[in-house]
């Protein structure tokens, strides 16, 4: 879900450099995305629990999917992921079962949470934050409000050339399968083949495909419509009170970022403290206030300051609405049909 | 035999140095080119010929061919800036050609990240550029800079340009200047002089700054993915995507294959022809300033 540019990863590649080897007794090591927790975590679990853990940050899901597959997931405890990483990973037997009485604070958790498909029940993983995909826009440059998915693919002349789009391969079929009526997991090869050139033509309308700075090509006014998650279309709107989201009427992917225990963890016990501990009231709300994202922890959401979900309405959709849409789920051999589509989009001219 | 051995000793370190981080590294590479990726990514050890079908396919040589046209255009134009830059320097007296250098050399002391986003915060529609000349009422609309192939060029002959003057200033500096001055004494014009003598004996400097220039460019995936917008790929940001996330270790294996091959030909061939140039035009000059000077003694 969370991406970074080219920089993070050049970055993120030095600084995790011999972090792998870090597999002392009784430290865990931790994979997440840079900055998707609070800084003082680890410090205050430490304070709390008497456990060691050290922090390794990955770019992308692609990246440390990679690394747990090469490794087959020695060297790391607990890693953050999307859910079709975190089933991926569950396929090939890389995580361990989440063994719920060691995990209290579960019990924080909305019950639609423990109802997601790819893991009803919260067997191997555990949600940590989730939302919608959709529209943000700059409701001040736009004569209509957008609410279709075709307003993105196939916009009118006067946007032509102000619009991003995610680049990020299921992210940007989701686009096009939606705007078809189809599911976000579609595998018929003919309709993937469809996709990707509606997405093909839908290129010559793009500025730039950008997964990192969309908000701030908003607030400069550089783009007026970009195709953007909830949260980071947050980060616009906290600059700009002119900026909107909005899930077009097609619908949305019900996208879902995880914590999983790797099954090689040679400290299991201390992993699930670790989850327990960021199952807690007090990371949800940081979780929230800081990097604007929805969390399943009702605990958590039920605390908000109120103002904050007036300033950004998205953050305040219920459970109940968000698993109306589907999640993007393991493709298996398919997933191959898809990165070939979305190479050849890219590479398309 | 014991010079022999001196040679050898000296050679060793850096013959191994490339074989173990060259060498092998690109033997690993074409090896991979040769499997199937694996269904999470990773690699299926079954042997194929399917990565190279597939390379072969027109929409990825139309990317190599853009790849190759757009650094191409990025060195004509950087050899253009460089040459007139360095031969400035050249002329210039000798205590403020190093403060000249030194200018050059400058843009290396700040990271190539924040020089590429300096552009985007220069070129983009709401820009410094845009703004500018739509405060002096020169344009209505905002121009296109940003996320085209403008924006690419731009950026490349931007980053490398130093090092285009800096292996031209070396070749103009070791110029024998008696050979000038006996061009000059025969009454040759300056742009005669220029065109075949300095010209000529410089021609390895250029070349070898152009040579660096294109490998540098064509290559490159930071400039075409930060200034393109992602819009336009070329051929180094087609491998980044199949190794960081397509996941498609085999395709990007291939791919780089292909690269390798193209720039390794260029390069040889760029080898030959400059050290072809090289000998004739030395003796020509060198003949020709003969010849000469021996009619004007006479």
């Amino acid at each position: 879900m969370r991406k970074m540019t080219v920089t993070a990863v050049a970055l993120a590649a030095a600084m995790t450099c011999g972090a792998g080897a870090a597999m002392a007794e009784g430290k865990i090591v931790i994979s997440n995305w840079d900055g998707y927790m609070p800084a003082d975590l680890l410090e205050n679990f430490t304070a709390a629990t008497g456990i060691e853990a050290e922090l390794s940050v990955h770019a992308t899901n692609e990246e440390i999917m990679g690394k747990v597959v090469a490794g087959k997931g020695k060297g790391y405890d607990v890693l953050f992921v999307s859910s079709p990483f975190a089933e991926a990973l569950n396929e090939l037997g890389l995580v361990a079962k989440i063994d719920h009485a060691m995990t209290p604070n579960m019990a924080n958790l909305y019950p639609e949470a423990m109802k997601l498909d790819h893991d009803t029940g919260n067997g191997f993983s555990v949600p940590y934050a989730w939302g919608t995909t959709g529209l943000c826009y700059r409701s001040d440059m736009l004569a209509a409000a957008p609410d279709s998915w075709n307003d993105l693919l196939k916009p009118s002349s006067d946007l032509t050339g102000k619009i991003t789009m995610l680049s990020t391969d299921r992210w940007l079929m989701a686009a096009g399968l939606l705007a078809q009526g189809l599911s976000v997991n579609e595998k018929d090869a003919a309709k993937i083949e469809a996709t990707k050139n509606l997405l093909v033509d839908a290129k010559r309308g793009l500025l730039a495909y950008d997964d990192t700075t969309f908000y701030s090509k908003l607030v400069s006014g550089e783009a007026s419509l970009v195709h953007a998650w909830d949260g980071w279309c947050n980060y616009g709107i906290a600059e700009n009170a002119d900026i909107k989201y909005v899930i077009p009427k097609e619908g949305s992917d019900l996208w879902v970022d995880t914590i999983v225990v790797t099954a090689a963890s040679q400290n299991k016990e201390a992993a699930h403290k670790f989850i327990d501990y960021v199952l807690g009231k007090d990371v949800g709300i940081w979780v929230a206030s800081n990097i604007l994202y929805k969390t399943p922890n009702k605990a958590a959401m039920d605390a908000l300051d109120p103002a904050l979900t007036a300033q950004f309405p998205n953050l305040a959709m219920a459970p109940g609405d968000l698993l109306k849409f589907e999640q993007l789920r393991d493709l298996g051999a398919t997933q191959k049909s898809y990165t070939k589509a979305v190479t050849e989009i890219m590479a398309s001219q | 035999m014991q010079s022999r051995l001196k040679t050898l000793l000296l050679l060793g370190p850096g013959l191994g140095w490339l074989a173990v981080f060259m060498v092998v590294p690109c033997g690993i590479i074409f090896v991979h080119a040769f499997f199937e990726r694996g269904i999470y990514g990773g690699i299926d050890y079954s042997f194929t010929f399917e990565n190279f079908q597939r390379a072969v396919d027109p929409i990825y040589l139309t990317i190599l061919l853009n790849s190759a046209r757009i650094a191409g255009l990025a060195t004509l134009i950087a050899v253009l800036l460089a040459y007139p830059a360095a031969y400035a320097i050249t002329r210039a007296p000798r205590h403020r050609q190093v403060g000249y250098l030194i200018l050059v050399m400058l843009p290396f002391w700040s990271n190539y990240l924040v020089r590429t986003y300096a552009w985007i915060v220069m070129l983009n529609r709401e820009g410094l550029i845009n703004r500018g000349l739509r405060g002096l009422g020169v344009i209505d609309e905002p121009l296109p800079l940003l996320y085209n192939e403008f924006a690419i060029v731009t950026g490349l002959v931007y980053n490398y340009l130093p090092f285009v003057v800096l292996a031209i200033y070396a070749s103009l500096s070791r110029l024998n200047l008696e050979v000038l001055e006996a061009s000059e004494d025969l009454g040759a014009p300056a742009w005669r002089t220029f065109l075949r003598i300095t010209l000529p004996l410089t021609l390895p400097g250029v070349a070898a700054g152009a040579v660096f220039v294109f490998v540098l460019s064509v290559g490159n995936f930071i400039t075409p993915d930060l200034l393109g917008g992602g819009r336009l790929q070329m051929v180094g940001n087609l491998i980044y995507d199949q190794f960081l996330s397509a996941r498609d270790w085999p395709f990007g294996a291939t791919l780089s294959f292909f690269l390798i091959a193209v720039m390794m030909a260029l390069l040889f061939t760029q080898a030959v022809l400059v050290n072809r140039a090289q000998g004739e035009s030395r003796s020509q000059v060198e003949g020709r300033t003969a010849k000469k000077a021996g009619l004007a003694d006479a």
